[in-house]
């Protein structure tokens, strides 16, 4: 069976990787010994990040590991004090969300940046919106409501979350609708990456896993995604390679089809180093 | 396999037709007061009296579009009808004692209030003070202003660009206000920037989800500063038809009109928790308050009553609104 994409006339984004498969994947976005400390506590102590093309990278750790720290240095919600961050190999300065948003990156948020009363319409293009053709429908910006209606309703297509209208507001969606429309929302925009936080921390497992499903397809339409979970199971079933975070370094990066889970939380407690799993277990 | 979430969709519940029902709770209950007042007195269902209903609620009106842009970013107003006052007593003083041309006097007058709604949103976005302090606050100076400016003197022998909006003109049998018809045409100009502008939904992202606004790249600070300000320079405008209809320049004027904006906006079923709201609400809500007013006093019932009514009708909409939060 073919995975649908998601396909709409606003996503630029990356192409499925056409490099050769004996060779890795290109690497999309990178951080080279970042490190970001508040006060006495180091959140980041030089820690590295690879992820690359067409993949899905799980960040794991354990609270106060440093992955959230992380994550918003790649997302632009923090600055680190330093270390670098590439984007397609260019070297990037993000100050803030809006800047990395710029640059392609969209980050779907643990509490659902979404505004309850309005629609998934205008939810999906808040602060985005398609303005109406002509000087003066730009010089008031005039929105162009049928054509964002129109757009919605193609991003939304291939989603099969089972939702009737895009004109329903948001808040009438179960919890797994309202993340579909987050990560629509993120897929259609991202040219380069997507993150996704906690993607399904608020779900029943039947929600989860629909929303597992969306996280595919968003990799199979060609944007490479990092998602940072604590669900192990579900970390397992989706990953293609699991970054581990400890006391603000990268411990190791796994390969999920070759390492136990038992030895990935291992690794993430500290009771087992990386040196010591078996070569095949690492993918890095 | 196309079809397998499809059991996850629920029917479209009442719900789901929230916004539609805002607006029809107070056009049932407006024509219930009308149907009533109808069969009370004679004089009540006649283009003239409705005319004279929509002058005398012009002016809160026109105040309340400020007050409910406010409120939608989840917000309050107490200085409205105080930095009015203040701003007519400009108009006012500037043209009979400064000398200054009518409609400079006026622009004059309009500034202040606009400075005051600026001031009021400045506090509000650059300290985090929050808008009822920040807004009590402005009220008492607004006041102190008016009453030092003025000597607590009224100002009369205004010139005649003052009493512009008071001009008249006729439909069949009916005369009608200018001020009327701005009224209209400013609701008509607002309600098409909320729900058509990209300016007029951020306000209502704003309001409704001020996190998620900012994450999606909503300037949210910028928003709130503007919306302040605009709102003060509706309580110009406001000030200007309160003079072309009383011909004088009151320094006491505008107290009662401050309680009556956040009436029309709560009985026009826009939600005080912000993000939920429609314009032309606030109307039918200020067209409520002027019928039971009006009505009222057409059967002869003691000016003490009015006001128990409007205070029962406004719990009754605060309650309203509360549930259909809860619901949702």
């Amino acid at each position: 069976m073919e995975h649908s994409s998601i396909q709409s006339p606003i996503v630029h984004g990356a192409q499925p990787d056409q490099v050769a498969p004996v060779t890795q994947p290109r690497i999309v976005l990178e951080a080279r010994n970042l490190v970001k400390r508040y006060g006495h506590v180091t959140a980041l102590d030089g820690t590295d990040f690879e992820l690359r093309a067409g993949e899905i990278l799980a960040v794991i750790g354990d609270n106060g590991a440093g992955k959230s720290t992380l994550i918003k240095a790649l997302s632009g919600a923090i600055i680190p004090d330093s270390g670098e961050i590439y984007l397609d190999g260019q070297r990037v300065h993000f100050r803030s969300p809006i800047d990395a948003r710029r640059n392609g990156i969209e980050t779907v948020y643990q509490d659902l940046a979404v505004a309850p009363a309005m629609t998934i319409a205008e939810n999906l293009f808040l602060g985005r919106e398609i303005l109406r053709p002509g000087w003066f429908a730009r010089l008031i910006r005039w929105i162009d409501k049928k054509k964002m209606l129109e757009e919605a309703i193609a991003d939304m297509k291939d989603l099969k979350i089972g939702i009737r209208s895009m004109t329903q507001a948001v808040e009438t969606l179960s919890g797994g609708q309202r993340q579909g429309v987050a990560v629509a929302r993120s897929a259609a925009f991202a040219r380069h990456v997507v993150i996704m936080d906690e993607p399904t921390a608020a779900l029943g497992v039947k929600e989860g896993n629909m929303v597992l499903e969306l996280i595919r397809r968003v990799r199979d339409s060609g944007l490479p995604v990092i998602i940072i979970s604590h669900n192990m199971p579900h970390v397992f079933e989706i990953a293609d390679r699991i970054h581990i975070q400890r006391l603000g370094k990268r411990a190791a990066v796994v390969n999920p089809k070759t390492i136990s889970m038992s030895d990935a939380v291992a690794v993430m407690t500290g009771a087992k180093s990386a040196a010591e799993l078996s070569p095949e277990a690492l993918a890095l | 396999m196309s079809e397998q979430s499809d059991t996850t969709q629920k029917p479209r519940s009442l719900l789901e037709r929230l916004p539609s029902l805002t607006i029809m709770g107070p056009l049932v209950a407006l024509l219930l007061a009308v149907v009533f007042f109808s069969f009370q007195s004679e004089r009540f269902l006649t283009g003239q009296n409705f005319s004279l209903i929509l002058q005398q609620i012009s002016v809160v009106a026109v105040l309340a579009i400020g007050q409910t842009l406010i409120i939608l970013t989840a917000g309050i107003d107490l200085s409205v009808g105080f930095v009015m006052a203040l701003g007519t007593m400009v108009m006012a003083k500037f043209a009979v004692e400064l000398g200054m041309p009518p409609l400079l006097a006026i622009l004059c007058g309009m500034a202040v209030t606009t400075a005051f709604g600026f001031l009021n949103g400045f506090l509000i976005t650059r300290f985090r003070l929050p808008p009822f302090i920040v807004t009590l606050g402005t009220m008492n100076i607004a006041f102190a202003l008016t009453q030092i400016y003025s000597r607590a003197q009224t100002v009369s022998g205004l010139p005649e660009a003052h009493l512009f909006w008071g001009n008249t003109f006729r439909i069949g049998e009916t005369v009608f206000t200018y001020g009327v018809m701005l009224m209209v045409a400013l609701y008509l100009l607002v309600w098409f920037f909320l729900s058509e502008t990209a300016p007029g939904r951020h306000l209502y992202a704003v309001g409704n989800n001020p996190e998620a606004a900012r994450l999606m790249g909503i300037p949210t600070q910028r928003v709130l500063l503007l919306t302040y300000t605009v709102a003060g320079f509706f309580y110009g405008i406001a000030g200007w038809l309160l003079i072309s209809r009383t011909s004088v320049a009151d320094p006491n004027a505008g107290q009662t009109e401050n309680l009556e904006t956040i009436t029309a906006v709560v009985l026009g079923g826009t939600s005080l928790f912000g993000g939920r709201g429609v314009i032309l609400g606030t109307l039918l809500g200020a067209i409520i308050v002027g019928v039971f007013r009006n009505g009222l006093t057409l059967t002869g019932v003691s000016s003490v009553y009015q006001v128990l009514i409007t205070g029962i009708l406004v719990i009754l909409a605060v309650t309203a609104d509360q549930l259909s939060k809860r619901r949702s």
